[in-house]
């Protein structure tokens, strides 16, 4: 069985929200959609959840600041407790306020930089990636919208007539 | 237009009955003469010695302890060592084998000895003793009357504000502002006075306002050409006169735009607010300096302004949040909508952590250079004030960082009320460390006269508060921002 989809294109962002919307009202799958800007409100309009990216930083953090305690509790406080000063070095609460800077510092650093590993990794970018475009033009002022064909290729070309789409093409995909 | 209900009436009347009753209480319970201290402390030390903490650290740094308590008597031009009798475990001991008290001259750095007898050392001690207690019920009026003058100054701020970077989202809020901020005229009456009273000598909140300290009190005498009654007095009037003629004339111009045919109120405005935000940060800045910094007079922080100005502003956006969400539960706000709701939330959220950051960057410079003169600010209060001390920043940071670093939650009212009041709670507690200390020293505590000054100014700022919403429209009309307000969605 042939991998049909179609691919409908826009030039402009409302008209393509509208489309998002009718096309999920005529229950029919939506692939992907490519755009050369954020368009506010699509992800909603396609149904796709929320992101929990915020979730995994907020995780991130708690370790960096776990982390950053425990560097420095096992460093200045029980590996060698030296006076350095007259800081007071006999337990780690006494001598905190001198640790707090590094300690957020580390937890901003562990939550921001990881999160944007995760980000890289979830949504699979890395260099030397093969691109993934399926029309130059989204990446400059088209919009594209991707419907997987079953066996409705006519019907699904008229539907997406109707939608406003200025191109419309049926592509094999392998 | 809002119709202030009346079962709101009854209980910010009930309020202020308790509080005036309340605080009434406490001015009546304060010891009148050293007769009453030596008997309320002989039942002290029957009763056992309190709080056990504070004899073990006695015991433990008795050194460092004893000098520090020197330095806050000599604050109160009491030379005595007040633990140092109070405890009469040990410190007390040193004294009475040399009959001597060799005291530390802070002005000069010299030492000076002072020969007392054991009964004169006494005697000094129930003065200073009856001083912090008379002080108790004064201190206790002042901390609630500057926390709810100065929120509804923040609000004033906070307004100021969104009208000059012309914020989209808060238009629809600007009446609520208005009405919170009506507060501030009466406020600055009751506190003006208290200064007047202060003035005349009526406590000792403020030591430099005493002839007789800055007489023996070199580093206070320094400091009278910028610490006399008449220049502070001077400048109180100034400061509280130019805040309340912005608040007069900015609701007036908001008031006159809506019958308006063009936008000039709404310019006139514009200009008032960026005037009005210049001259705020200068008086905010000395104000917190002349009212709370100057209660401590021989201690001194340069970000201390700032300090003040980040606690009472998140509270002040704490409160608008608060109104908003009680006039929302009543339909009085239509145009309101989450969004608006999750933006104050986000303010919460955003100054609770810089008033961390603040209080942090005080505390720790101060802790880590760790230099006497500057160090016996933060030793009174982690020494006299463990659990206020270090609960606020668990109220004012850990608490509104967990609970308010949500999305969804900023969204929903319950949890930002709940939020909401222990943040106020957080910061109350937050000036009531700034003053306390200064003025009763360790006989503090959160009785009566706390709390009923507290319901007392609660009860006060309801009725105020929810009185001036009833005067005009909650939506302004012709403001060229209200529209975007009230489709604004985040």
């Amino acid at each position: 069985m042939s991998n049909k989809v179609i691919y409908a294109i826009y030039n402009d962002d409302d008209i393509l929200m509208d489309a998002v919307k009718t096309t999920r009202a005529a229950r029919h799958h939506i692939e992907e959609v490519f755009t050369p800007f954020p368009v506010h409100g699509l992800d909603k309009a396609m149904g796709l959840a929320p992101t929990r990216l915020a979730i995994c930083s907020f995780l991130y953090g708690c370790v960096g600041l776990a982390f950053a305690t425990w560097m420095m509790y096992y460093i200045m406080i029980q590996d060698w407790p030296q006076d350095i000063g007259g800081k007071p070095s006999f337990s780690y609460v006494e001598n905190m306020p001198a640790f707090v800077p590094i300690m957020f510092e580390l937890t901003v650093f562990f939550a921001a930089h990881l999160m944007v590993i995760t980000f890289y990794m979830r949504s699979k970018l890395w260099p030397f990636k093969q691109a993934e475009n399926p029309d130059v033009r989204t990446t400059d002022d088209h919009f594209l919208m991707e419907v997987a064909v079953r066996d409705n290729e006519e019907e699904l070309i008229t539907f997406f007539q109707n939608t406003g789409a200025i191109e419309v093409k049926v592509i094999d995909k392998h | 237009m809002y119709t202030f209900s009346s079962k709101l009436k009854t209980l910010s009347f009930i309020l202020m009955t308790l509080g005036i009753l309340g605080i009434g209480y406490g001015f009546y319970a304060a010891p009148k003469d050293i007769q009453e201290v030596e008997k309320l402390l002989a039942a002290e030390s029957h009763g056992g010695h309190g709080d056990s903490n504070h004899d073990d650290a006695s015991k433990n740094e008795h050194h460092e302890t004893s000098s520090s308590d020197e330095k806050a008597s000599i604050d109160k031009s009491v030379v005595v060592s007040n633990k140092g009798v109070t405890t009469a475990d040990d410190s007390t001991k040193v004294s009475k084998e040399n009959e001597v008290l060799v005291l530390t001259d802070l002005t000069a750095g010299r030492e000076k000895a002072h020969v007392l007898t054991a009964e004169e050392e006494h005697t000094e001690h129930l003065t200073h003793v009856l001083h912090q207690l008379q002080n108790k019920p004064w201190s206790a009026f002042y901390v609630a009357c500057i926390f709810f003058m100065l929120i509804s100054l923040g609000v004033l701020a906070f307004y100021a504000i969104q009208q000059v970077a012309q914020a989209g989202w808060s238009p629809v809020l600007f009446r609520v502002m208005q009405g919170i901020t009506a507060y501030l005229p009466i406020g600055s009456i009751i506190f003006f006075i208290f200064l007047l009273l202060c003035g005349f000598h009526l406590n000792h909140l403020f030591v430099w306002l005493d002839p007789e300290v800055v007489a023996t009190d070199k580093l206070i005498a320094n400091k009278a050409g910028y610490l006399n009654f008449p220049f502070w007095i001077i400048r109180a009037a100034i400061f509280l006169i130019g805040w309340n003629l912005y608040r007069y004339y900015s609701r007036k111009n908001c008031l006159a735009q809506d019958d308006a045919n063009d936008n000039l109120f709404y310019k006139k405005n514009f200009k008032l607010s960026a005037i009005f935000l210049v001259f705020f940060i200068v008086t905010e800045s000395i104000m917190s300096w002349d009212w709370i910094m100057s209660i401590d007079p021989h201690w001194f922080s340069t970000l201390f302004g700032w300090y003040v100005f980040s606690s009472f502003f998140v509270s002040a956006i704490t409160t608008i949040a608060l109104v908003t969400l009680y006039l929302k539960s009543q339909g009085a706000l239509e145009h309101v909508n989450t969004s608006h709701i999750h933006d104050l939330a986000k303010f919460m959220f955003g100054f609770s952590v810089f008033w961390t950051y603040l209080w942090f960057s005080q505390y720790m410079l101060i802790w880590y250079a760790n230099i006497p003169e500057e160090v016996t600010y933060y030793i009174t209060r982690i020494e006299m004030y463990n659990l206020p001390f270090f609960g606020a920043v668990v109220m004012n940071f850990v608490f509104p960082l967990l609970i308010l670093i949500n999305t969804d939650f900023k969204r929903i009212s319950w949890i930002l009320v709940m939020a909401g009041v222990v943040i106020l709670i957080g910061h109350y507690l937050d000036f009531f460390i700034m003053i306390m200390p200064g003025t009763v020293g360790d006989r503090w505590f959160i009785g009566i006269s706390e709390i009923a000054s507290v319901l007392f100014f609660l009860g006060l700022f309801i009725y105020i508060v929810f009185t001036a919403m009833t005067k005009v429209p909650l939506l302004p009309k012709r403001n060229p921002f209200i529209e975007e307000s009230k489709h604004f969605h985040y």
